[in-house]
């Protein structure tokens, strides 16, 4: 018989547990980095020092974090309704083709501010159509969603290999990518505001989608806690049965659910495809869709936990690439290890520190009174 | 005379707060059927699940052929002889019969001796008992008596000769219960020690050899069955307690409301839980369903509601059908002015995460009261949820406190509160003080009454006889599916306990 | 123009292509017939990849790489198991962690170890799985047909392809003659039925996803030792998840386990076989067609349109002891 789970004070459910859960996640990253033989106190002061240290840095932070609110929001959004998205990656991927049907349109007709809300729509709705199939297989046939979002994560990259090599790619070009995008393609850079607090960067690409990323982070919350929509997400989320004692229907919250998800994932490729490399190009995701996961995990699923969670992540990434620099011995990818580090002792192993954190709470004086919901009486 | 089979000296056990045991004493004689008969929540199957090794003991002695035993696991208890058939089949569903019987008792690390071995055994075994099953089948595709006939060879291929069975006839046939009485009797002829856990009395009666009664977590009596009757024991079972009285006067029931016809109801078993009921229930009454756990009571209520489809039958609300054999849907019924507290609040009925203010609007979340536009009205939600918190007393009295910080009482207060304030033509509850503090009943009941005398159709399912008795003006007794008697609210316990058993009615009739 | 050699070179290739995908799919069904998902087979494989590239490159002998790399997979299935079985995390997650913390861990070792951005040096010879010749092969190799598909079809392969075959066999064996295996699939269908019978839960299923760790390491040494001369970072590029949809597609059973993997590798090895080259009747498929299609066939056999694959019942869903 398990111990239910005692009450435990808000602070510590919500900010205690989870910071305990990171420092351990970055404590066994430390000591990968030990084990390749650098200091993990100066790795990690290289990395502050990246991510923060000039204007340009700070930068580059921001606009990795941009990617990752985005597919942070997709994975959360996904979590409130019950469901877990794992392909945000093939989302993004499909958003980018949503951007350039749009762009590559219009960048010589229209200026970016017309042509930016119909890529934000374009790649929404491209994102918000690869998450349908699945949902409805699952909705409607009950097909386990993980494996099928795992699944249209390869297809996604497999159409947009063929997209790019056979069909978007300019003739007489080698790289598989579309042409560059015209002025009327290119967002502009949100960089002045960094240089208002008088740093001066060179060229970065943080871009004005970050505006938009937080705009989304703010809507999500909307949707979730304000809207009739997302109490009915929330209730398919924490109990399908209550749902349908509601009269929620089932079939349709998880639809709706996993197209919001899959729009937030495709507006991700905004932020590199219009905002940085100004073409699509193969792999412009990199990985942003699973850090998602990392980021909705730590974040606690809310707006405001995902936006700082989607910077430590920028940190990560520009900081990593700083440290790359300074320690030959350790790349990016040692973020790739912190992100998986984090899903797990942030997610599957959430509760591991709980027993003894609650045993801890009880000795302080407090008898625990047992939980609230007291056993009926049925034996 | 030798040693008892079974011992039980001073069993205390308590979840929690609850005492599902105490102080239990219980002797059970070598080669003899021994039933153990009690209401829900007796604390007869915690007993067993302690005799068994699923549950340890607080305190007390378990004594196995006069020797002391320390069952830790079920594999203690099966080491010592005991075997167990659970209510609900401990059977892998895609596993050949053969498969099951040898899980666990294999013999070696390979099969193909095993099986070998069993069949022979198993061979063995259906000669001496008359427990005849196809060894190859697969279990999912046999019947439930047959299933229940393959738990009952797998302890015995253990070598179990004391047998607990838990509630073995609710799943079975009339025709099925016997078939399986009669192997019960050929196994206490061949020696075995048969343990009945059941609520049945004409079970009691018509197998057993000695009967205890539990009440309460207590074993109140035990008795030789041939030196007992029905009555004794259903006075024994419930008790004389004491009795729930609530005010009311006599109801005045008008046009007809709620009417079900012909309803019948297969679970997802495949199995019929609703045999053909007809009832109406009319404004300013109360309606009844007394019944033992498990007779189809919880499938009505779910039907009616929209939650479960019924295979064949009518329902009619205000007169017009509710499609309850196809479309039927919750948030429909309840635009119709039907409210519905259902007998799982922590499931069904709440959202134990939610904050109470967003329980209040469950179901209801999506009238233009409680909405601007696409957005929810937090303001009005809140001060909708004061009102419910101040008129119901329902404590702490903060809307934003998360549900499951509340105690079983307020938790069903808050179901109340949501559903009777929408002023519904017809309220149905399920087991509305399951779990409820006293003084929370009391006023429960009080808000019932009030319904009723507002008017409104109630449909009351509980298996607490008390409450039924307290509150319904009329009272429906179900039986294995169908309705076995209908009696005025004045009916005495007793006869409604008879009717509860079973034993009298069309199905005793049999 | 003779078809029966290019025949033979693409079945040759499905051979090898076949074999990493069939060792982590058997790998798989041990873990997930116990009841444990495990979308992690592709951070185990990759980690047994690097492991056996190190040790082969470091102590010369494949055998002692293909030895550290299931010491390296089965310790990633414990932290699986620790996380799902010991705390009942989820299991979806726990996964997607372990692929992550592989993903990073071998390019950030092996850049730290060997300095050859994230590649394990070069091994040859005893280094190596090499191929081996079936007696008789050369023999043989000029009687017409059946000459040539011994000699350059089942001959000439490594060790690692021939014992991946055996192991069909006996898994099918372990899991349907042995105590272990009937215990295991009545884990993963019904564990309170394994729990009631006295039989312990927990411990079942650490068996199961050792077994897994196992076979999804030699999964691992294989590509690193006998596919390729050393670990390349990414090298499993998607393989596990391949592994897990021939899985659904074997509908958890061994010997269709095997036949997926090998239609999975046929395709792949037809896909680089044709690339460009126009079929007939339906002209020049793409080749990314060709590597998206085990995902999109089973995709459409998970929507239940061609025949319906039933998970163990009890997948995914951690053991709670209650009744």
């Amino acid at each position: 018989m398990s111990v239910p789970y005692a009450k435990l004070p808000r602070w510590v459910d919500y900010g205690l547990i989870p910071l305990i859960n990171l420092v351990v996640a970055f404590a066994v990253a430390g000591l990968v980095v030990l084990l390749v033989g650098e200091n993990p106190l100066s790795a990690a002061a290289i990395m502050i020092e990246g991510a923060f240290g000039r204007g340009q840095n700070i930068a580059y932070t921001l606009y990795y974090a941009t990617s990752f609110i985005f597919t942070g929001l997709a994975v959360a959004v996904a979590f409130h309704g019950g469901l877990f998205n794992i392909g945000g990656e093939g989302q993004a991927y499909i958003g980018g083709l949503g951007v350039v049907l749009v762009v590559l349109n219009l960048d010589a007709v229209f200026p970016w501010y017309v042509n930016f809300p119909l890529a934000v729509v374009g790649a929404g709705l491209a994102g918000a159509l690869w998450a349908l199939i699945p949902a409805y297989l699952q909705a409607k046939r009950g097909s386990h969603i993980v494996i099928t979002t795992i699944m249209f994560n390869f297809i996604a990259a497999s159409l947009m290999v063929y997209l790019l090599v056979d069909v978007l790619k300019p003739l007489g070009q080698m790289a598989p990518q579309t042409r560059a995008f015209a002025e009327g393609g290119q967002l502009p850079k949100l960089n002045w505001i960094i240089e208002l607090f008088g740093a001066r960067i060179r060229s970065a690409p943080f871009n004005i989608s970050f505006l938009l990323a937080l705009a989304a982070a703010f809507g999500v919350w909307v949707l979730i806690w304000r809207t009739k929509l997302g109490y009915e997400i929330r209730t398919q989320g924490f109990s399908p049965k209550a749902a349908r004692y509601a009269g929620i229907g089932e079939a349709r919250i998880i639809i709706i659910t996993m197209m919001i998800s899959g729009a937030l994932a495709g507006m991700m490729a905004l932020n590199p495809v219009m905002g940085d490399q100004n073409r699509l190009q193969l792999d412009f995701v990199t990985g942003a869709g699973f850090v998602g996961i990392a980021v909705a995990l730590m974040g606690r699923s809310h707006p405001a936990g995902i936006v700082p969670a989607a910077i430590l992540f920028g940190v990560l990434y520009q900081g990593g690439a700083e440290i790359a620099f300074e320690m030959p011995a350790i790349s990016r990818d040692m973020i790739v290890i912190i992100q998986g580090l984090v899903i797990l002792f942030a997610g599957a192993l959430e509760h591991m520190f709980r027993p003894p954190i609650q045993a801890f709470f009880a000795s302080l004086g407090n008898p625990a009174r047992s939980n609230g919901a007291a056993r009926e009486g049925q034996a | 005379m030798a040693d008892a089979a079974i011992e039980l000296i001073g069993i205390n056990k308590s979840f929690g707060p609850v005492r599902a045991n105490r102080d239990i004493h219980l002797e059970v004689a070598p080669g003899t059927i021994h039933g153990i008969i009690g209401e829900n929540g007796a604390g007869k199957s915690t007993l067993m699940s302690i005799l068994y090794g699923f549950y340890q003991a607080d305190s007390g002695d378990i004594l196995v052929r006069g020797k002391p035993v320390s069952i830790q696991t079920p594999n203690d208890a099966i080491a010592t002889g005991i075997g167990m058939v659970h209510q609900h089949f401990m059977l892998v569903a895609n596993f050949t019969v053969l498969e099951n019987i040898i899980l666990g008792a294999e013999g070696s690390a390979l099969l193909t001796s095993s099986i070998g071995r069993a069949r022979a055994e198993l061979r063995r075994l259906e000669q001496d008992y008359g427990l005849e099953v196809d060894p190859d089948a697969v279990v999912e595709e046999l019947p439930v008596g047959l299933q229940q006939r393959v738990e009952i060879l797998k302890a015995l291929y253990r070598g179990a000769d004391i047998l607990i069975l838990d509630e073995p006839t609710g799943v079975l046939t009339p025709p099925e219960a016997d078939h399986l009485f009669r192997i019960l009797a050929r196994l206490k002829d061949e020696g075995k020690t048969v343990i009945l856990i059941t609520h049945k009395l004409r079970e009691i009666m018509a197998i057993t050899d000695n009967v205890s009664v539990m009440r309460a977590g207590t074993m109140v009596a035990t008795r030789k069955t041939s030196d007992t009757t029905v009555e004794e024991l259903a006075e024994l079972m419930v008790g004389r307690r004491v009795l729930l009285r609530v005010e009311k006067d006599a109801a005045n029931p008008a046009a007809s409301k709620l009417s079900v016809e012909n309803l019948t109801v297969r679970d997802g078993r495949g199995v019929d839980m609703v045999k053909d009921v007809s009832f109406e229930v009319r404004a300013g009454e109360i309606v009844g369903i007394a019944g033992v756990a498990g007779n189809g009571q919880s499938e009505l209520m779910e039907t009616i509601a929209g939650l479960r489809r019924a295979v064949s039958g009518t329902v009619l609300l205000d007169n017009k059908p509710i499609d309850v054999t196809g479309t039927a849907d919750p948030g429909e019924l309840r635009d119709r002015g039907l409210a519905h507290v259902p007998e799982d609040r922590h499931h069904v009925g709440l959202v134990l995460a939610y904050e109470e203010q967003e329980n209040a609007i469950l179901g209801y979340h999506d009238q233009a009261q409680y909405l601007k536009g696409p957005f929810l009205d937090h303001a009005a939600i809140r001060r909708d949820a004061e009102e419910k918190i101040a008129k119901y007393d329902i404590r702490p009295g903060n809307p934003r406190l998360k549900t499951a910080n509340f105690s079983g009482g307020n938790q069903q207060k808050i179901v109340l509160a949501r559903e009777m304030e929408q002023d519904p033509g017809v309220l149905l509850v399920g087991q509305p003080t399951r779990g409820v503090d006293v003084g929370a009943i009391e006023f429960i009941h009080k808000r019932l009454i009030a319904m009723r005398d507002a008017g409104k159709a109630v449909l009351l399912v509980s298996v607490e006889l008390d409450e039924i008795r307290a509150l319904s003006d009329r009272i429906l007794v179900m039986f294995d599916g169908r309705i076995v008697g209908e009696r005025d609210g004045s009916a005495s316990e007793g006869e409604l306990g008879l009717l509860m058993a079973g034993v009298e009615g069309p199905e005793a009739a049999e | 123009m003779d078809f029966l050699p290019t025949i033979i070179t693409v079945l040759d290739s499905t051979i090898r292509l076949s074999i990493p995908l069939l060792l982590a799919c058997l790998a798989g069904l041990y873990s997930e017939r116990s009841g444990i998902f495990d979308i992690g087979l592709e951070g185990k494989m990759l980690a047994g990849a690097f492991a056996a590239g190190s040790a082969a490159f470091v102590f010369g002998s494949a055998w002692i790489g293909l030895g550290m790399a299931i010491l390296v997979a089965v310790a990633l299935a414990l932290v699986h198991g620790f996380a799902s079985i010991t705390h009942r995390g989820n299991q979806i997650v726990s996964g997607v962690a372990i692929n992550f913390i592989a993903a990073g861990a071998t390019i950030i070792l092996g850049q730290a170890w060997f300095a050859q951005g994230g590649r394990t040096p070069q091994v040859s010879g005893p280094g190596r799985f090499n191929a081996v010749e079936l007696p008789g092969a050369a023999a043989l190799r000029d009687v017409p047909v059946l000459g040539t598909i011994y000699a350059d079809l089942l001959s000439g392969h490594t060790i690692l392809v021939y014992l991946a075959f055996l192991t069909v066999p006996v898994t099918w064996w372990v899991l349907y003659r042995t105590r272990f295996g009937l215990r295991l699939r009545a884990v993963g269908e019904n564990p309170a039925a394994v729990d009631t019978a006295g039989i312990s839960v927990p411990w079942l299923r650490y068996r199961a996803v050792i077994c897994t760790g196992i076979l999804s390491g030699a999964a691992g040494a294989y590509l690193a030792l006998a596919m390729n001369a050393g670990f390349v970072k990414d090298m499993t590029a998607g393989r596990g998840y391949i592994a897990l949809a021939a899985l659904i597609f074997a509908k958890w059973r061994p010997v269709p386990a095997m036949f997926a993997c090998l239609l999975f590798g046929f395709l792949d090895a037809l896909s680089i076989r044709l690339q460009g080259t126009p079929l007939p009747l339906v002209g020049r498929v793409p080749v990314q067609f060709m590597q998206a299609l085990p995902y999109i066939l089973t995709v459409i056999l998970l929507a239940g349109f061609i025949g319906k694959a039933i998970p163990p019942r009890a997948g995914g869903v951690p053991y709670v002891k209650e009744r």
